[in-house]
């Protein structure tokens, strides 16, 4: 691996310029910018359908946009796509933990593709695994573990590879609650203590209260960007999610079928 | 992409696939009691004392050579067809099961990743060749005396390799295609059973002449199996067949090359629909 590009201060490590998507003639994303800096939650938020996940798509390289680009710690996603990826945690919306095999075992197929060493995974993984309370289920299967449990390994796996940008895709489905607020609480920590830029995609206001920047997704447009506390005074109304209610509800465009 | 970064990707995919494979006990099993049934069953019913006239063209120095030998090529290509197809199944299960997507944001390039898969699954297909050929061919061995030479076995080494990458790439770029894991099944019945029977896997092509199936003998000519049965079956005899040879590397590069365009994001199947590692998600 070449080295990464030193990010000084608050240079932004993942820049999202003009992406454009479409499938078919039906469009996904219509000119989507926005950046993130290192140690920012920032939360992507918007109803279901809003370019979400095709977004994120984008962003792991799982597509390529129409138009516009996608750099990661200045690399192009579309041209330099190796090192793009390994400065990116991703944890996705779906599951994608190997039920068949261990925590271990999970964990070390990862660091393999992303080129760690044999010292490196076993060194990482116990570390996080013991951040995420689940040391003591290394070598269970991953079928046996419960919903939360699974999201908390892909998250521990995600870190694995040391990323400085972790993008996840809405983590919180199907998880219950106390699930659901230790592991917003474990992202706002990895953002504190190892400067982690964080791209959380939800469509739960909740989530988003406690973001940096809040970034509000509508039919692939962002409708509006900022501070919560801004965006509420901005719509004038009293909270978050009345906010985002009138934001992607009070517009001129309709649904299209 | 460093050289031990490659490496440590390869021992990745590699002990993911060995340690799947030993879980699925049956899978080992069905690997030479398949083959053995041929071999016993169908090759015990068909052959006779007189043996199978093998051809004008052919790698044994008799013009009859005994049945069992002469399918030992065919069964080990059966070895090796259903494990090629196997880890197109893997292919499929992944992306159903969502460790596609882990895989697709490897910081690897896509060619590799397809490539280091295929490697890795046709370790597994020359292991279980093997297994078969240990456990089957000790029983033959007691009851006729083999003409093939002892170099020979050392010979069907590499040919083996190359054929069992023919086919692991040929079920990469099947995988392409393939949606659901429902549809394998069905998939499978147009291509295992055609590409088996319709090669020297089980006689010599100069039958169908001689009985009139022209077109047959035609489509014969047209599978890349045949190329890689007689590959190994001159190979068994100590001898290159160069045709075959030439036929088989050059099947593999064009399957493998169209399973990295079938997965490459700018083009491939990712692109047809949203979800691209999974079903079509909301958001």
């Amino acid at each position: 691996m070449t080295a990464p590009e030193t990010t000084t201060g608050n240079e932004p490590l993942l820049v999202i310029q003009k992406v454009s998507k479409s499938y078919g003639n039906r469009p996904a994303l219509k000119g989507v910018s926005f950046d993130i800096e290192p140690g920012r939650y920032v939360s992507l938020l918007g109803p279901n359908g809003a370019g979400k996940t095709t977004l994120f798509q984008l962003l792991a390289g799982l597509f390529v946009p129409d138009s516009g680009s996608v750099h990661v710690r200045g690399f192009d996603m579309r041209r330099d796509a190796v090192k793009a990826l390994s400065s990116i945690g991703f944890v996705f919306q779906q599951a994608t933990l190997d039920l068949d095999l261990t925590v271990r075992e999970n964990l070390a197929f990862h660091g393999r593709l992303h080129g760690l060493s044999r010292s490196e995974i076993r060194q990482r993984t116990e570390h996080e695994l013991r951040q995420v309370d689940l040391e003591d289920r290394i070598d269970d299967r991953a079928r046996s573990l419960s919903g939360g449990q699974r999201r908390r390994v892909e998250l521990a796996r995600s870190l694995l590879h040391e990323p400085s940008i972790l993008l996840m895709d809405e983590p919180t489905v199907g998880l219950d609650p106390p699930s659901r607020s230790d592991l917003l609480e474990y992202v706002l920590q990895l953002k504190r203590e190892r400067s982690m830029a964080v791209l959380w995609a939800t469509h739960l206001v909740d989530e988003a209260e406690v973001a940096d920047h809040v970034i509000m997704l509508h039919q692939g447009t962002i409708r509006q960007a900022g501070e919560p506390a801004e965006l509420v005074s901005r719509a004038g109304l009293s909270n978050l999610h009345d906010t985002l209610v009138h934001f992607t509800t009070n517009s001129q465009t309709k649904e299209t079928p | 992409m460093t050289a031990s970064h490659a490496l440590r990707a390869l021992v990745g995919l590699t002990a993911r696939e060995v340690v799947k494979f030993f879980q699925q006990r049956g899978r080992l099993l069905s690997a030479f009691v398949r083959p053995a049934l041929w071999l016993f069953v169908f090759a015990a019913g068909i052959g006779s004392t007189k043996g199978i006239d093998p051809g004008m063209v052919s790698p044994y120095p008799v013009q009859s050579v005994n049945y069992f030998e002469y399918i030992v090529p065919g069964l080990i290509g059966m070895v090796l067809l259903f494990s090629g197809m196997q880890s197109s199944l893997s292919m499929v299960y992944d992306r159903e099961m969502g460790v596609m997507r882990l895989l697709l944001t490897a910081p690897l390039p896509r060619w590799y990743l397809l490539t280091a898969k295929l490697f890795a699954g046709t370790m597994l297909s020359i292991l279980q060749v093997y297994v078969f050929l240990i456990v089957c061919l000790p029983l033959i061995g007691m009851q006729i005396s083999l003409n093939t030479p002892l170099l020979g076995w050392v010979w069907m080494f590499p040919a083996a390799v190359l054929f069992g990458l023919l086919l692991g790439a040929a079920g990469l770029a099947l995988s392409v295609h393939i949606r659901q894991l429902e549809n394998f099944a069905g998939t499978m019945n147009f291509v295992i059973f055609p590409m088996f029977f319709i090669s020297s896997a089980l006689y010599p092509l100069w039958r169908l002449l001689e009985n009139g199936a022209e077109i047959v003998w035609w489509l014969a000519q047209f599978n890349p199996f045949t190329y890689g049965v007689e590959l190994v079956r001159w190979a068994s005899q100590g001898q290159i067949h160069w045709h075959s040879l030439i036929v088989t590397v050059a099947c593999t590069i064009v399957f493998l090359a169209a399973a990295v365009l079938g997965y490459d994001p700018q083009r491939g199947m990712l692109r047809r629909r949203p979800g691209g590692g999974g079903p079509p998600a909301g958001g």
